[in-house]
């Protein structure tokens, strides 16, 4: 058995006992994966734990904290999960005070799948696994050495492949308005296909992305197009690094950009190269 | 006790076969997940996949055959159902002959049910005037 998973069912056994439910992956029919809360009730399932692939276990804690405000849960969550459960709390989605986070470090094969920069938690104070350091992202760099021509054209191709299915804002654990502008007729018009040029549905995702994408790269997984969205939350969050020095789910007081009062001389707009 | 867990299922409405995940949360349906590494969708679906927990215990779902009587609709017995069914099938293929009767099958069935509806059609009513809503 994984090294990892061993380490990892031991600590969830260790905690079982002292809270309500541990949050975490477990394999099903045909070894196919899926969230799922183990229980003291029901310590046999452990032998079905899980790690990979990853799901998107912050909403499985958004829907079980909302039905049972007051349990006590833990959650294992990797770097991306971690920052997905601490942008979630920063916009009030979700409370920690009865949350333990249980740190799940990615391994090497993992963070290069995901193209992941901090494939490690930083806030969990259980952790599982070795961190390792954030590994190059090869397509966005790639996209982000484009001109703005070939740019335009490279989104154009890829949103024409868009079937709509949603699945990108569904799957996303930042979407969580309850009115969203992507079901309102004005902005994005039901029953037509390809998506007219530029899609609304996509620069909507992209401006409401701007200083909450976590970087799980859910949307690109789900998408059944195959469009790799990821790259243009990626690049925008680099240009909120430099415009409001925020980094997603990195600091749990600090604020992000949406929710303050910005006056003039509060940030320094550094000069984008673009 | 708080119960969640995930129901590995196939997505019921077309004959593609997407896997789904039906999220249940202490016995009720609340979602639908998609399921990576499946064979067939690999982790994505489409608008109606990722809706397919919704008709479950929608307020609109029927849940008694419905016959028309003096113009409305008026909840009925299955047995009365069918067998209104039945004597009108009776009734229509003796006045107008087996052909005048064709039978729509779906690509929400299983292969075994759509097998049985042709089977019907073909061997019990006497036609072959059977289709499949996917060529719709």
């Amino acid at each position: 058995m994984d090294k990892r998973i061993n380490e990892l069912g031991k600590t969830i056994e260790k905690i079982l006992p002292e809270v309500d439910g541990v949050i975490g992956l477990k394999s099903g029919p045909s070894g196919i994966v899926a969230p799922h809360l183990f229980a003291k009730e029901r310590p046999e399932e452990l032998a079905f734990l899980a790690v990979w692939p990853k799901e998107p276990v912050p909403d499985t804690l958004k829907i079980i904290l909302r039905a049972h405000p007051d349990a006590k849960l833990a959650i294992v969550c990797r770097g991306c999960e971690e920052r997905g459960i601490v942008e979630m709390f920063k916009h009030a989605q979700l409370k920690l005070d009865n949350v333990m986070l249980i740190g799940l470090q990615c391994e090497q094969s993992e963070a290069e799948f995901c193209r992941c920069a901090k494939p490690y938690t930083v806030h969990a104070k259980l952790t599982v696994g070795q961190p390792i350091q954030g590994v190059a992202d090869p397509l966005t760099n790639k996209i982000a050495a484009m001109n703005l021509e070939e740019r335009r054209e490279f989104w154009k191709q890829e949103f024409e492949h868009c079937i709509k299915c949603y699945g990108c804002r569904n799957i996303c654990p930042q979407c969580f308005c309850n009115v969203c502008a992507l079901e309102d007729e004005k902005w994005v018009q039901t029953g037509r296909l390809p998506m007219p040029n530029p899609s609304m549905y996509h620069l909507i995702r992209a401006m409401h992305m701007t200083a909450k994408c976590v970087a799980c790269r859910e949307c690109e997984e789900t998408c059944p197009a195959g469009i790799p969205m990821a790259v243009q939350f990626r690049l925008i969050a680099r240009d909120v690094k430099e415009m409001f020095n925020y980094e997603t789910g990195a600091v749990m007081d600090q604020k992000p950009p949406q929710l303050l009062v910005l006056e003039e001389g509060e940030y320094q707009r550094t000069g984008l190269p673009h | 006790m708080i119960q969640y867990e995930n129901v590995l299922t196939t997505c019921p409405y077309c004959g593609t076969g997407c896997g789904i995940h039906l999220q249940v949360l202490d016995q009720q349906l609340v979602g639908v997940l998609p399921t990576k590494n499946h064979v067939i969708s690999d982790g994505g679906l489409c608008i109606k996949g990722w809706n397919a927990h919704a008709f479950v215990n929608h307020p609109d779902r029927l849940k008694k055959p419905l016959i028309r009587k003096n113009g409305k609709l008026e909840e009925a017995t299955w047995e009365e159902a069918l067998q209104t069914i039945a004597d009108k099938f009776r009734e229509i293929k003796a006045q107008s002959g087996p052909d005048s009767i064709a039978f729509l099958s779906s690509a929400k069935c299983t292969n075994e049910e759509n097998y049985l509806l042709q089977k019907f059609a073909r061997a019990v009513i006497g036609t072959n005037n059977i289709d499949h809503c996917a060529r719709l």
